[in-house]
């Protein structure tokens, strides 16, 4: 997978992008306002975006759908492949739990156990790739990968602590 | 009729008029800046319909556009963004600077306006406008663009100069001693630094403070904090303008992305009441004198700010077509130069600014977006996927 390049704009937003296969430099522009604006340079000037699209929220889920599906679920299915011992694991989170309105950087759940919280579903709603500063609450659902062993002792940490 | 029933009539047929004109720009697709002023010459003394009773909220409402103007700005930028910001292009801001800066001050000059009045001519020339480019590069598609960093990069750092110069310049039409000016320049550099201190550390937190989950509420509490720390930067002479501009620098986290759809519209009507006043309170008679200098000052500074986004986007290895992009788009000057002008008003010697600056405006919220026309021909290749 090519590098992904953040280039900050101050005032608009943050830009992300990439060079693909072809020379073509790809791109997305993150606006303040939750805009995404998805833009592609050729390699004749790969300083001009020649097309740009204003893409809304349902519209960049509906794109990357259709590209097949977000990276953490594609690096996901490759790792199962790949690596044995691994675990995946859905932790419900229980309404005692110590961590309720905390965040994951809180529970230093990578540092004590080496297992990775790749995605939170809250209601029905999936947050993939939950930042650290990402807020834990009572009957949130941590979708983990990590050892079998790390994954029980998360499951410790959520419930005492 | 009376007073009450005339006031009205009129601030209604003013602002409807001004409704009117933002549709022929947003037709146009051009600044509705120009025609704002264009609408204060012919409504001001001197112009086709001098506007009587509501001078005095216009007025009013004049202040509360520079004021909103500059909050917006400030509320633009993360503490982060600044300071990355400054870094990232300070050689290319300080030539930006030099070059645009000084056109204005040496025409002061050698129109025997005196130092003070030139310095003011000099802001007028230097900052281009971030409204006006900000529009030009969504129009054109060129956010994600390699040289548009460097761009936006340019402005925080004129924003920023400008955060300096409003109140050195504002001292210095009160006079008074060296060494009071001093004190207060240094106030407000010092105060700038506490304020970007402050967003680093506290900034979500005041943010937070500030906004609430109801809008009534975040608009009150916003509008009442930035007019009291206006209020206060204009009464130790650092100018209000500066005031509202540190308030925003100051808020920062999440919260703050609502200050946009809630400020703006606010924004939009008082700043366009803004660029009337200024055309009211110039007397466009004094404009056919001041045209040749405002044009040949145009050409001189759509020059310096093009060779300054081409050694810039250079810099940053950006290729000759991106290089020129940059160049052009930051050619366009707008509302930052008025808000400059519009503190001379009452300075003595630069009875021509206002007149020399609306002119200079005029072409310039004009020309730059034009200029940038250039460099996107026809957007050829929009059509074509690849």
């Amino acid at each position: 997978m090519p590098r992904i390049e953040e280039t900050p704009l101050p005032g608009v937003g943050l830009r992300l992008d990439f060079t693909a296969d072809d020379g073509n430099r790809i791109g997305v522009v993150h606006h303040r306002s939750g805009r995404k604006e998805l833009f592609v340079c050729t390699s004749d000037d790969p300083d001009a975006a020649i097309v740009s699209l204003n893409l809304s929220d349902e519209d960049s889920h509906a794109l990357s759908e259709a590209l097949g599906g977000s990276t953490v679920i594609a690096n996901l299915n490759d790792l199962q492949q790949r690596i044995e011992g691994l675990a995946i694991d859905w932790l419900s989170v229980d309404a005692g739990t110590p961590y309720a309105g905390r965040t994951i950087g809180e529970a230093r759940i990578r540092t004590r156990t080496g297992v990775s919280v790749v995605a939170v579903i809250r209601g029905d709603q999936p947050h993939p790739a939950p930042g650290p500063d990402f807020q834990i609450e009572a009957s949130d659902t941590l979708v983990v990968v990590g050892t079998p062993e790390g994954i029980s002792s998360v499951d410790e940490i959520l419930t005492v602590g | 009729m009376d007073h009450g029933a005339r006031l009205l009539v009129e601030l209604g047929a003013v602002v409807l008029g001004l409704g009117i004109l933002a549709r022929v720009a947003s037709r146009l697709a051009i600044s509705p800046i120009p025609l704002y002023l264009l609408a204060g010459l012919a409504l001001g003394e001197g112009g086709l319909a001098p506007v009587v009773t509501s001078e005095e909220f216009i007025e009013v409402g004049a202040e509360l556009g520079v004021i909103f103007l500059l909050l917006m700005l400030g509320l633009e930028y993360s503490a982060g963004e600044l300071v990355a910001g400054v870094r990232a292009v300070a050689p290319a801001g300080v030539v930006d600077f030099a070059l645009n800066f000084t056109p204005g001050f040496l025409t002061g000059l050698i129109l025997g306006w005196g130092v003070v009045p030139a310095l003011f001519l000099g802001g007028v020339t230097y900052i281009s406008s971030t409204g006006v480019i900000a529009k030009l590069l969504d129009d054109h598609g060129w956010t994600g663009n390699r040289e548009t960093p460097v761009v936006l990069s340019i402005l925080v750092f004129e924003d920023l100069a400008m955060a300096v110069l409003l109140p050195t310049l504002a001292v210095l039409t009160v006079g008074g001693s060296t060494g009071g000016a001093v004190l207060t320049v240094g106030l407000a550099v010092g105060a700038m630094a506490a304020a970007i201190a402050f967003a680093y550390r506290q900034g979500d937190r005041f943010g937070d403070l500030v906004f609430h989950r109801s809008d009534e509420v975040s608009l009150l509490t916003v509008f009442g904090v930035t007019l009291l720390v206006s209020g206060l930067a204009e009464g130790v002479n650092i100018s209000a303008a500066v005031g509202a501009f540190l308030v925003g620098i100051a808020l920062s986290g999440e919260a703050v992305a609502r200050a946009d759809s809630l400020l703006s519209p606010l924004r939009d009507l008082f700043a366009a009441v803004f660029f009337v006043f200024f055309g009211l309170s110039t007397d466009p008679g004094e404009i056919p004198g001041v045209l040749l200098v405002a044009v040949l000052l145009g050409v001189v500074t759509a020059a310096t700010k093009l060779v300054v986004g081409r050694w810039a986007a250079r810099r940053s290895g950006v290729g000759p077509a991106g290089q020129l992009r940059a160049g052009l788009t930051l050619v366009a000057r707008g509302e930052f130069s008025i808000i400059i002008a519009g503190l001379a008003v009452g300075v003595s010697g630069a009875e021509e600014l206002p007149a020399l600056a609306a002119a200079y405006v005029l072409l310039m919220a004009v020309m730059g977006p034009l200029a940038a026309k250039i460099a996107d021909p026809g957007r050829r290749s929009r059509a074509v996927v690849v």
